[in-house]
């Protein structure tokens, strides 16, 4: 991890992306077209569900990714105040909206779910709720992160709440094991084997990582705009202050 | 102590108070956190009529009778069951055997009057043809209780 470093300083981190960039997002549409092929067309229905398990493929790496994207805004909310890394917080503004959709996207996919299979579109459960409030703390982190007029102070309070946020990953996570909820329990990440049959397992797989270089294309091409916007404001206030 | 250092163990020291902060809130709260109760739980929290909960386990096999709209069941946890009166459309998932959520009050006669049933979902994904071999092969999960 500490090759990363390098990676710390903006205009190292543009070069880099610039130069990942049209490979990842060339790789990001095959796995994609690949996956969306497999999920409607090669996966089985399934025994019970019937042709509904498709709306797992979206739903489940969108839950992951959520999930995942927001244990990085923690990690970047952490690098900024304690190690100061400049482009922390550029990063964490690019990231915050994409996790926001993806959490959105696990709702509203998870609702349309639920109604034929459970009879209804939502419950407050605690797997449901906990999932509810992560995608508010997203948009609690984009609000607090462009309320001052100083977009250092925003940078910060943003990072605070999403290090104090960071507690409820476990209770997503473990909320269907510590209560009851109607929500099922964990098929894919849990200590036995999966409780998902290859067919319809490996279409997930796929999926999810298709879904994960997407979002780091998102967070990188995201993140040289933030860099950028950053630069123009810093440049208007310097020549604000120079004709002053 | 650098200023690095001592903002990093500032953060983990309030991290984890914050952790334990919410355990113990969520353990306070664990009553109310719960979604449904079971059979078990129902004859040990000696609920009432009047009071409205939701009833939580599986549909008894062999349990249901449906008159019209009005559809009778069973739910069992396996130690304990109780009786269900329902009046209205049932969930696609709704079947003997599978997990089911009702939400209602208990009738004076100990019937348990739904006013809502949810269908809930295992955690198995496989299509078809592999349940019908697991089924044949013995090997089904209701099978080997």
């Amino acid at each position: 991890m500490a090759d990363l470093h390098f990676l710390a300083n903006p205009a190292r981190f543009r070069r880099f992306s610039q130069r990942v960039l049209p490979g990842l997002g060339f790789a990001t549409v095959l796995m994609l077209a690949f996956g969306l092929y497999m999920a409607f067309f090669v996966a089985p229905v399934d025994y019970q569900q019937g042709q509904t398990v498709r709306i797992m493929f979206l739903h489940v790496p969108s839950a992951w990714l959520s999930m995942g994207g927001y244990a990085l805004l923690a990690g970047l909310g952490a690098s900024l105040l304690v190690w100061r890394h400049p482009l922390a917080a550029l990063m964490a503004r690019a990231a915050a909206p994409v996790g926001a959709s993806f959490a959105a996207v696990c709702l509203l996919t998870g609702s349309l779910w639920g109604r034929p299979m459970w009879g209804t579109y939502w419950v407050w459960d605690a797997r449901l709720t906990s999932m509810l409030l992560l995608f508010f703390l997203y948009l609690g982190h984009i609000a607090l992160s462009r309320a001052y007029d100083e977009p250092e102070r925003g940078d910060r309070s943003a990072a605070i709440l999403a290090l104090v946020g960071v507690i409820n990953l476990p209770i997503i996570k473990f909320s269907v094991d510590w209560w009851n909820t109607l929500h099922q329990p964990a098929s894919v990440t849990r200590l036995d084997a999966p409780a998902i049959h290859n067919s319809i397992l490996i279409p997930l797989i796929w999926m999810a990582v298709s879904l994960l270089f997407l979002f780091i294309f998102l967070v990188l091409v995201r993140t040289e705009t933030e860099i950028d916007r950053r630069r123009l404001e810093n440049a208007a206030v310097q020549e604000e202050e120079a004709a002053a | 102590m650098t200023p690095k250092r001592r903002r990093l163990w500032l953060l983990i020291g309030s991290l984890g108070t914050l952790g334990v902060a919410a355990a113990l809130v969520l353990s306070a709260l664990n009553d109310n956190l719960v979604f449904f109760y079971s059979p078990t739980q129902v004859a040990e929290k000696s609920l009432g009529p009047d009071r409205r909960f939701r009833l939580g386990g599986l549909v008894e096999a062999g349990s249901v009778q449906k008159d019209g709209q009005v559809v009778r069941f069973t739910v069992t946890d396996t130690n304990k069951t109780i009786a269900v009166v329902y009046r209205g459309i049932l969930p696609d998932l709704f079947r003997e055997g599978q997990g089911v959520i009702a939400e209602g009050a208990l009738g004076s006669d100990g019937v348990f009057a739904a006013r809502e049933v949810l269908a809930k979902h295992d955690e198995n994904y496989m299509p078809p043809e592999v349940a019908k071999a697991i089924k044949e092969a013995g090997q089904w999960k209701e099978d080997k209780k």
